[in-house]
């Protein structure tokens, strides 16, 4: 089995490690990059597929040379065994589409993928479409919304059970001939139920604890002339999406309305106690109010 | 690892020749010894790491006449996994604030090579490394977060075990080595939870020390250590005693109580651990003004001498160490991993010789002639002191004994015996503390009568003011299993249960925070007194699985408390 997992790096939106300036953009330049949260999910559905039925996994990204602290970062997360940065000015201001068409062409140079991991949008521009846009490339099938996955090499299928139109409650159960796509859910959950699963887990991540030391020996680097690429089809030449504009959002306007109350001012405490008292006695019809 | 179909329902298992449950020093023992063999060996442990569930005294003796010692099996044990080497050993005899001390370091010299103050997360985490680099070898190794919930049988026989997270997993040979509260050796009936009288309670606080001061106050080298023993009337009649042993750079101070006497006599046994650690005569060594406990903790102690199972084998499952009742305390001989680690080695032994043989069935048969043949039976559960039991332990006799003590004619006989320096001696015989009686008498009427007479007083004053219950259990780490408690009380009443509230070393009357409480139900115009019960708090020590009514399981696999010195 050989297994590719896409992933990105994109601002860490966390608090206090984001920056916004007046106007409520982004500072790119005071926001460290860190990979995207989501991407985990797909890490670790590689993961699960590597120890369950062996063989590697390819960690690949795209973007500016300090991703490869990114890919650093998966290797320790999938214990993945090489890397691939797809990284060149001419790329850059690439959209999904421009992205995708890079990424399948890369993955054709890996060669013998069979199967391809991506993770559930990123937190940056939250489309959701360069996992599958890659696919399309590929002309591979997809099964997305993942949330537990099984390989049988034998029959060439991978059997996945997936969310229903992202629906927790919902669940199919499909299968696809290998090589296939697979973008996996944040409630994927991976699963070891077995002795030898968990020791091969153990050897792992003390084989990769060593080599995530020494990543850029593992790492491959490829700008477009390498893969070939035509620079139409790349970057901003090869990007069809025009961003308009962009507007900050909104501050949404309240609804409800507050009123400041002194514990220490009885009369005030008076009248709360009365206010409430409705729905104490479970008089009051609408149960949300209570809540509120 | 392989799979083959079970005989039963023909579902497929993962098998492995030899399952090891928990990495101590019993399982590392055997699994190390296996792994040596060639045996395909995998270890179970529930702890998040080896040693995190795990708490002791605790001395760890190489015995002279053992046939495997643990630096025999780990070669470099005593310079990676120990505190600190034994080298004095001292008893207290305590009547108010007189003390007589005796010098016990012939008898802890008798058959001992060597002998070393451990802690145990520490300890065993070092072992589990070790285990699991030997084992890996065979295909095993060592998984952590895994605990075996159960023995897994086929029509009947034993198997191999289930566990909380994995498939089941069948085995030539299981290994029970989960400690005192082996819910193996439930499952098979070898053991049980029945009677106080056969089990001891330990309650132990480790105690950070200044640079330089365990040098310092007990005058002793970086490569000596001690061993202090405590009894006499500071328990209040409590059977028991306490002990301090030099770590590092910590101390280890707490009391090993008989459990029967803790329920009779209603003691706090946290209040308990307060009275040894406030006394004058400790002022010597602990001050109130730098006092830091860096943790609490409690164990059960199997009595050996009644619970040592004659034949802890089972079809495929044998047990080793305190599964197996495997712990001598014989008066302030206090001797458990070292039994464990012959065990647990004497298993392997026994496994390989029958496989080699071509009947793997004869494992469990051989490992217990084994602890015959090598005398650890002799050791654990003396002859002599089954033969002595109906005399010394007869309510009349102790009696007398305890009388006599306090006669003038006892007093005559013990002043001739200590100008002598046969007290001395007798402390210091092998012998003489293999038929040593489980009543008053040498625990506290004894060393009163001693500490009164030939006592000198303390004149010291101990300034340690000891945390709260409260603040012991604030300082200990819990990953809860919230919504799936691992004790659940059955009979609350205060008949069934009462018991527990002041025995629970994380509980005590008039104390809200800890696992058991007493409450007032009143109802129908009468008043009930029951037990509320809540796990959160608990050390997981297996005190109230004897003392009271309960269903009583090990929290899942990583779940639970975690002690970080052990």
């Amino acid at each position: 089995m050989h297994t590719a997992v896409l992933t990105k790096g994109v601002p860490d939106f966390r608090e206090g490690q984001v920056s916004f300036d007046e106007d409520g953009h982004l500072e790119r330049g005071k926001t460290p990059t860190v990979m995207n949260p989501n991407d985990k999910h797909a890490l670790r559905a590689a993961l699960q597929t590597k120890i369950r039925n062996g063989g590697d996994v390819s960690l690949m990204s795209m973007g500016p040379p300090g991703y490869g602290d990114v890919l650093r970062e998966g290797m320790e997360t999938v214990y993945a065994d090489d890397l691939y940065l797809v990284s060149d000015r001419e790329l850059a201001a690439s959209d999904t589409w421009a992205t995708a068409i890079t990424l399948a062409t890369a993955l054709e140079e890996i060669g013998d993928v069979d199967l391809l991991f991506a993770g559930f949008k990123t937190a940056d521009g939250e489309t959701g479409h360069t996992g599958p846009q890659t696919c399309w490339c590929l002309d591979w099938p997809i099964i997305t919304h993942v949330i537990a996955l099984d390989v049988d090499e034998d029959e060439g299928t991978v059997r996945a059970k997936r969310l229903v139109e992202g629906d927790i409650e919902e669940v199919e159960t499909v299968e696809a001939p290998l090589p296939a796509c697979i973008i996996a859910d944040p409630e994927f959950a991976p699963s070891y139920r077995q002795a030898s699963h968990r020791l091969a887990h153990k050897d792992l991540r003390a084989e990769t604890a060593e080599r995530a030391q020494d990543h850029e020996a593992h790492m491959t680097t490829w700008d477009h002339e390498a893969l070939n690429l035509d620079p139409d089809y790349i970057g901003l030449d090869g990007s069809p999406t025009i961003v308009s504009s962009v507007d900050p959002i909104p501050k949404a306007p309240a609804e409800r309305e507050a009123t400041m109350v002194d514990p220490e001012d009885s009369e005030g405490m008076n009248d709360v106690l009365e206010a409430m008292a409705p729905f104490a006695a479970g008089e009051a019809g609408d149960s949300r109010a209570a809540g509120d | 690892m392989s799979t083959r179909n079970g005989q039963g329902g023909g579902e497929e298992y993962e098998h492995y020749e030899a399952v090891v449950v928990g990495c101590g020093p019993g399982g590392a023992a055997a699994a190390a010894t296996l792994a040596r063999n060639g045996v395909e060996t995998l270890v179970l442990e529930r702890g998040a790491e080896a040693g995190s569930k795990n708490v002791s005294g605790g001395v760890i003796y190489a015995e002279k006449s053992a046939p495997y010692t643990i630096d025999d099996l780990f070669p470099d044990f005593r310079a990676e996994a120990t505190e600190r080497p034994i080298t004095h050993n001292y008893i207290h005899n305590i009547a108010g604030e007189k003390v007589k001390t005796f010098d016990l370091t012939e008898i802890h010299e008798n058959d001992t090579e060597w002998a070393d103050a451990v802690l145990r997360r520490r300890m065993d985490s070092w072992l589990e490394t070790r285990v699991h680099e030997l084992t890996r070898e065979t295909g095993g190794g060592v998984l952590t977060g895994v605990r075996a919930s159960g023995l897994l049988r086929d029509d009947g026989e034993i198997i191999g075990v289930t566990t909380d997270e994995l498939e089941p997993i069948t085995a030539d040979l299981v290994v029970g080595a989960d400690g005192v509260n082996s819910e193996l050796a439930r499952e098979a009936g070898l053991m049980d939870w029945e009677e106080p009288d056969e089990w001891f309670q330990g309650v132990k606080a480790v105690i950070s020390m200044p640079e330089g001061a365990i040098e310092d106050r007990f005058d002793i080298a970086e490569d000596e250590g001690e061993t202090h023993l405590f009894s006499g009337d500071l328990y209040e009649g409590v059977r028991g005693g306490g002990f301090l042993y030099t770590n590092a750079e910590t101390l280890s101070i707490g009391n090993v109580f008989h459990l029967d006497s803790i329920v009779e006599e209603r003691a706090e046994v946290s209040e308990l651990l307060d009275t040894l650690l406030t006394h004058p005569l400790l002022a010597q060594w602990i001050a109130g003004d730098e006092y830091e406990e860096l943790e609490y903790s409690a164990k059960l102690v199997p009595d050996s001498k009644k619970v040592a199972h004659p034949s802890p084998t089972e079809d495929r499952l044998v047990l080793v160490g305190d599964a197996a009742g495997q712990m001598q305390a014989q008066g302030p001989l206090i001797k458990g991993m070292n039994h464990a680690v012959t065990a647990g080695a004497l298993v392997g032994e026994a496994f390989a010789v029958a496989r080699s043989r071509g009947d793997r069935s004869q494992a469990g048969e051989r490992y217990v002639q084994s602890l015959y043949d090598e005398g650890v039976m002799e050791k654990i559960r003396p002859a002599l002191y089954d033969r002595s039991r109906s005399v010394t332990e007869d309510r009349r006799a102790a009696s007398f004994a305890d009388r006599l003590v306090g006669s003038s004619v006892g007093r005559a006989g013990l002043d001739a015996m200590m100008r002598a320096g046969i007290v001395e001696r007798l402390y210091n015989s092998p012998r003489m503390m293999q038929v040593l009686p489980d009543t008053a008498t040498p625990y506290a009427t004894l060393p009163t009568a001693i500490a009164k007479r030939h006592g000198e007083p303390i004149a010291e004053e101990n300034t340690v003011s000891p945390p709260s219950l409260e603040e012991r259990i604030g300082e200990l780490t819990y990953d809860t299993d919230i919504g799936n408690p691992h004790i659940v009380v059955e009979d609350e009443s205060w008949e069934a249960s009462g018991a527990a509230v002041t025995a629970c070393p994380v509980s005590a009357k008039d104390f809200g925070g800890g696992c058991y409480r007493e409450e007032v139900v009143k109802s129908n115009g009468h008043e009930e007194r029951v037990v509320s019960f809540d796990s959160q708090p608990c050390v997981e020590c297996g005190t109230c699985a004897i003392v009271a009514d309960t269903h009583w399981e090990h929290p899942r696999g990583g779940k639970g408390v975690e002690f970080e010195q052990g």
